[in-house]
């Protein structure tokens, strides 16, 4: 008898702003410890919160794109525990009055069906700090940069009942949270963090008991740890044991995970409301101006790329599931004048070279402008498409544009019928055997046997030879 | 609910006091009679009273999203107990 999966997400958004949540120190990657850590992040006696209005007005802007009710007033709470990257020995967070209430996001399944998620509700909270266990000699270095990092914490009803649906919802977060600008959502940075709670029962039975795997950083590793602890679970269950609930860590590296800890006497948290804040208010005003300024959402943008530019229900899902992807595919169907070819050739061949190389579109060293160039050579018959490859390669590696590559290395396709015309007569002159054979074959064959000629003709060219023109020229000739 | 001592101990626990056994009676009974007080609050009618979370009837003034705050690693790292590579060191923890 089969089992049925459960699956609920709570996701850690952070928030793109300037500064962080209750101080004015600066919000940024990659900067030396503790040197983004003020008097507030740092928890010292005798200071104050105040809160980013930029981090309230992003929190419910997602609380708009998700269709779900803003809290008017929203109230902060103090989730209290003691470890060393928590400075204030609690983590100011909310509760009962969250910002954002239930709300729905849809989802579209690789079969073409969609299913819709239910948001129970997503608050605003601070990170927490750094704990850094190696390089400090039996010690632990404390690096409180990100403490007091704006976070909106997304947390999903039990909606989703496989991997593949977890995947799919956590995609489109990811293209709802880039494309209204409140998140950069690079996950390798930790942008967007999932923790997975998981349990199966048998159909009709009640929930069973749940698991969390917690700081899941990539949607490939978010599906492995589902599969691996549905099937841990069904394994003890089928083997007579029982599921105790707790925290699980998976290692990506050597796709295993273990028990964290034990939730029970863990969890006490003695939550009540920070006296330090007073209720965030959100007026009518304010939702107006939201809703006035909302970027587009990933659904307008497919529907608009199915209108607009003839893409196929698969490729506009592709092309506008990701703003940067978006935004790249729109540059360079703009510079190039054609959306199937720019289609094409991002999710081919820029895809396999940027995923080759762990690279993101937003880095990519061919820009959408220079891809663009390169669709309007091939467009205008410049290039031949497998040129087009060789030209993309060289931008790649920085030779410049695709019409300075394609000058630098003289890759312009021949078209002037005269000088073709010379090497398709050479080529015949000089393999007479081939020759008698074509032409003694019947048509069938001889659709196969001009490949010969053609090949022929490409090594003396280079390949510059305009494809048509060539094979037009050599039934012309051979008969 | 009563506070017996071992509720006195789990609640110390928590917040990581250290409360001897002598001491601990001592404290289930004022504990109790806060409790007490609680349970007399509770009887007051407060159907027609919405629930607030601060006791003064104004919303947060918000900040603009602006850096503000300079860089105060040195002054903070020095009067910590142990600090190395411009990180605060505290004893290994490791989950």
């Amino acid at each position: 008898m089969s089992w049925e999966v459960v699956i609920g997400l709570e996701i850690h958004v952070q928030l793109n702003t300037a500064s962080k949540l209750f101080s004015g120190s600066k919000l940024s990657t990659g900067a030396e410890p503790n040197t983004q850590a003020s008097l507030v992040d740092l928890g010292m006696p005798g200071t104050l919160p105040v809160v980013n209005r930029e981090a309230v007005r992003k929190a419910a802007l997602f609380g708009l794109a998700i269709n779900a009710d803003i809290c008017r007033h929203s109230v902060f709470e103090r989730k209290n525990y003691f470890y060393p990257d928590l400075p204030k020995g609690y983590q100011t967070t909310q509760l009962d009055k969250p910002v954002v209430g239930a709300g729905e996001v849809e989802i579209s399944l690789e079969n073409g069906a969609k299913k819709t998620v239910r948001i129970h509700h997503a608050h605003l909270e601070e990170d927490a700090g750094k704990s850094l266990h190696e390089d400090f000699h039996g010690m632990t270095g404390i690096d409180l940069n990100r403490a007091g990092t704006p976070l909106i914490e997304v947390v999903t009803e039990p909606d989703m009942s496989n991997a593949e649906e977890a995947v799919a919802f956590a995609r489109k977060l990811h293209a709802i949270v880039t494309s209204i600008g409140i998140c950069d959502g690079d996950m390798s940075q930790g942008n967007m963090r999932f923790d997975v709670n998981v349990s199966i029962r048998k159909p009709g039975d009640p929930l069973g008991t749940r698991t969390e795997t917690k700081n899941l950083n990539s949607f490939r590793f978010m599906e492995r740890a589902i599969k691996l602890e549905v099937e841990r679970q069904i394994d003890v269950l089928e083997d007579g044991g029982s599921i105790v609930q707790e925290t699980r860590l998976y290692n990506g590296d050597t796709h295993t995970a273990r028990s964290m800890r034990s939730k029970e006497d863990a969890n006490d948290y003695r939550y009540f409301p920070c006296p330090d804040l007073l209720p965030v208010e959100i007026t009518d005003a304010d939702l107006d101006a939201l809703k006035a300024a909302m970027p587009e959402l990933p659904d307008t943008r497919k529907s608009r790329f199915l209108a607009d530019y003839q893409l196929s229900e698969y490729d506009a899902d592709l092309l506008s599931g990701d703003l940067a992807t978006a935004v790249f595919f729109e540059a360079a169907t703009k510079a190039g004048g054609d959306a199937k070819l720019a289609a094409n050739w991002v999710m081919g061949e820029l895809a396999a070279k940027l995923n080759a190389e762990e690279k993101s579109i937003a880095n990519s060293p061919v820009t959408a402008e220079q891809l663009g160039q390169l669709i309007a050579r091939l467009k205008d018959g410049t290039i031949s498409s497998k040129i087009a490859k060789q030209v993309f390669e060289a931008c790649w590696a920085g030779e410049g544009d695709p019409d300075t590559v394609i000058e630098a290395k003289g890759l312009k396709q021949m078209s002037d019928s005269g000088e073709l015309e010379k090497i398709v007569d050479d080529i015949i002159a000089n393999n007479g055997p081939q020759v008698e054979d074509y032409r003694s074959s019947d048509d069938a064959k001889k659709k196969k046997k001009i490949g010969f000629f053609v090949g022929q003709a490409m090594k003396v060219t280079q390949g510059k030879a305009n494809p048509q023109q060539l094979n037009q020229l050599l039934k012309e000739k051979l008969g | 609910m009563a506070i017996d001592s071992k509720v006195v101990a789990q609640v110390a626990h928590l917040a990581r006091l250290k409360v001897d056994q002598a001491d601990s009676d001592a404290l289930s009974s004022r504990l109790n009679d806060i409790l007490a007080m609680v349970d007399q609050l509770q009887q007051a009618d407060v159907t027609d009273v919405a629930p607030m979370a601060h006791p003064l009837d104004v919303t947060q003034p918000l900040r603009d999203d602006k850096v503000s705050e300079p860089d105060i690693r040195d002054k903070a790292l020095e009067i910590a107990p142990a600090a190395e590579d411009g990180c605060f060191l505290v004893p290994r923890v490791i989950e």
